[in-house]
């Protein structure tokens, strides 16, 4: 991972704001979401379903330990195109980045600046921070078992 | 007769009207065609401009294009009547009604009671007491389950209800059912999405205690056949309660011509304010039922050893009730009324055409919901798009319409969709509002492609 995740916001931010309107911002985000690498059926499973969503969601994560880096990778679908979208930039800010990256990222600040929180209706957001809290509570465990282990 | 002679002579002279248009036309056609399109401009029955001028939240624009609110199933907007009436009452009348003796106490009790004559007449009930007062027709329901349900129904007994049921018609029964150890049993639905009235035939026994059905489908729009419900019921003794939510906005409604023995209405949905809503029953059964809640107002008198009940309509209005939504739903029957429900019937009808046989052109879409008889909804969903997507996508047009299971799970599992899309019509909507739903619907082909 080459790029930082504030490099990566900025990115977003830039495309974003290249559009004028919502109905732009949101095809920019349905074509982020049809890049996403697939999930399989296996995967759609009740245990990697997020909860508090509008829409079906599943997310898919495991732990690289590569060189004790300890990052959080993950996968995540949708049958809405529009939290495809949204999945693709949690991704770019998140996956495959160290646990204690993850857990310090302003994330709402992202949000806040692709002007989201103000646009996106209160049952989708909830359904954003529902795949926040998961993520973060990935990279929760990851990081209290890598206290453990240096303890 | 103090409220709706007005409507009355009115729909009277209609129809000698209506049949002299006729007679002109046969005897002398010129006349007619020079005289009656004069009188009809110059006095229209029903013109949606006109009407439209009436609510101020249909001037504005949202999303930087003009709102056109197509989610009426889900609340309708209110007229200037109905705002006037509500701001008339605070700033002039507000006060507790009932016992007071001071001069707003009495002005407000009056309209407070004046509105329950409306609601009567609204309905064609028999007696002003049978109309009680709610917060809509959720306690509606829960206030029959918990009284006439709790006293009347017991182990073993069945409740029936339909399989195209809002949870607020499905929920209270089933708490009633566990409570009591009665069996829920459910009418099935074919794939147009209406009631099989044989099946339904075949689950009335002589365990069947109580029937309960929705008069209008909120999702499928479905006018399910209530009188003959309401008449194989009651062959066998069994009371029916009829869920008015989607339909008292739309049809006429006659409670004692149906001879259903309750009706709900939700006032929210039928242009007035919300958190006000009417339950009729008829006497028989409401002096029957034990109270819902206990407090004030529906007592006669209190002493530590014992409290009797007050008399119909006030034993089920328990506490300070909702003056201010009331008064605004009697002014939104007027309003209502004035307009005619047959126009309004007509009108929706026209809008439901137009917008089905607009929508059916686009590829991928499929209706939900195609009964023969149907008011004022058209619900949909799209192999392209998440109905949650076409409702983001819509709302960027300042088209709003709603998504989601419509607080009818069971029914979406019939159908097989996890959510749909449902655009619903009011008397307010136009026909250039449809054009823009359809065309942002094309819009979301386009994107979601």
């Amino acid at each position: 991972m080459n790029i930082t995740q504030e490099e990566q916001a900025d990115q977003l931010v830039e495309d974003f704001e290249s559009f004028d309107d919502w109905e732009d911002r949101y095809r920019l985000l349905i074509d982020l979401g049809r890049k996403l690498p697939p999930l399989d059926e296996t995967e759609r499973n009740e245990e990697n379903r997020v909860h508090g969503c509008q829409s079906n969601v599943w997310l898919a994560a495991k732990v690289d330990r590569e060189g004790g880096k300890n990052a959080v990778e993950f996968r995540a679908d949708s049958d809405s195109s529009i939290v495809r979208g949204l999945i693709a930039i949690l991704r770019k800010v998140y996956s495959g980045r160290p646990a204690e990256q993850i857990l310090t990222y302003d994330v709402e600040g992202l949000f806040e600046r692709l002007g989201l929180n103000q646009h996106l209706s209160l049952g989708r957001r909830n359904g954003l921070y529902s795949m926040v809290e998961r993520i973060k509570a990935l990279a929760e465990s990851v990081a209290s078992n890598m206290t453990r282990a240096h303890g | 007769m103090s409220y709706y002679p007005d409507s009355r002579e009115e729909d009277e002279t209609k129809e000698p009207m209506s049949t002299a248009t006729v007679r002109h036309e046969e005897a002398v056609p010129d006349l007619q065609e020079l005289f009656v399109p004069e009188i009809l401009k110059s006095a229209p029955a029903f013109d949606v401009e006109t009407i439209r001028a009436d609510f101020p939240i249909l001037q504005q624009q949202v999303r930087g294009k003009p709102l056109v609110y197509l989610d009426n199933a889900a609340t309708s907007q209110k007229p200037r009547a109905v705002l006037d009436a509500l701001t008339k009452y605070y700033e002039t009348e507000n006060s507790n009604i009932h016992r007071g003796v001071h001069f707003l106490s009495e002005e407000a009790t009056r309209h407070y009671e004046d509105s329950r004559v409306k609601a009567q007449r609204f309905l064609n009930a028999a007696h002003s007491h049978e109309i009680i007062f709610t917060r809509g027709t959720t306690e509606g329901i829960n206030l029959v389950a918990a009284t006439y349900g709790r006293r009347y129904i017991g182990e073993g007994d069945e409740i029936i209800i339909s399989g195209m049921e809002h949870h607020s018609n499905i929920v209270p029964w089933q708490m009633l059912c566990e409570e009591k150890g009665a069996v829920l049993r459910v009418i099935p639905i074919n794939d147009r999405g209406e009631l099989i009235l044989e099946e339904y035939e075949k689950l009335l026994n002589e365990r069947t205690k109580f029937v309960s059905v929705m008069h209008v489908s909120n999702v499928l729009g479905t006018i399910n056949p209530i009188a003959q419900i309401i008449k194989s019921a009651h062959a066998r003794g069994v009371a029916v309660l009829i869920d008015g939510a989607q339909s008292s906005p739309h049809l006429q409604v006659d409670v004692q011509q149906l001879d259903c023995d309750f009706y709900t209405v939700s006032g929210h949905k039928i242009y007035g304010p919300t958190g006000i809503g009417v339950l009729y029953g008829k006497a028989e059964y409401l002096n029957a039922m034990p109270p819902y809640q206990g407090g004030g107002d529906m007592i006669s008198s209190v002493t530590f050893e014992k409290t009797t009940y007050n008399a119909l309509p006030f034993k089920f209005e328990a506490g300070t009730p909702n003056i201010a939504g009331t008064i605004g739903l009697g002014a939104a029957l007027d309003y209502v009324s004035a307009l005619g429900l047959e126009n309004i019937a007509a009108h929706e009808d026209e809008l439901l055409s137009y917008a089905t046989e607009a929508v059916s052109e686009i590829e991928g879409l499929r209706i939900i919901g195609t009964a023969q008889e149907k008011a004022g909804i058209l619900t949909f969903v799209m192999d392209q798009a998440h109905p949650l997507d076409i409702g983001t996508m819509l709302d960027t047009q300042g088209v709003a319409i709603r998504t989601g299971h419509h607080c009818a799970q069971p029914l979406m599992q019939r159908f097989g969709v996890p959510a749909t899309a449902r655009a619903s019509f009011a008397l307010y909507n136009t026909i250039e509002e449809i054009d823009s739903f359809v065309l942002a619907l094309r819009k979301v082909c386009e994107i979601f492609r």
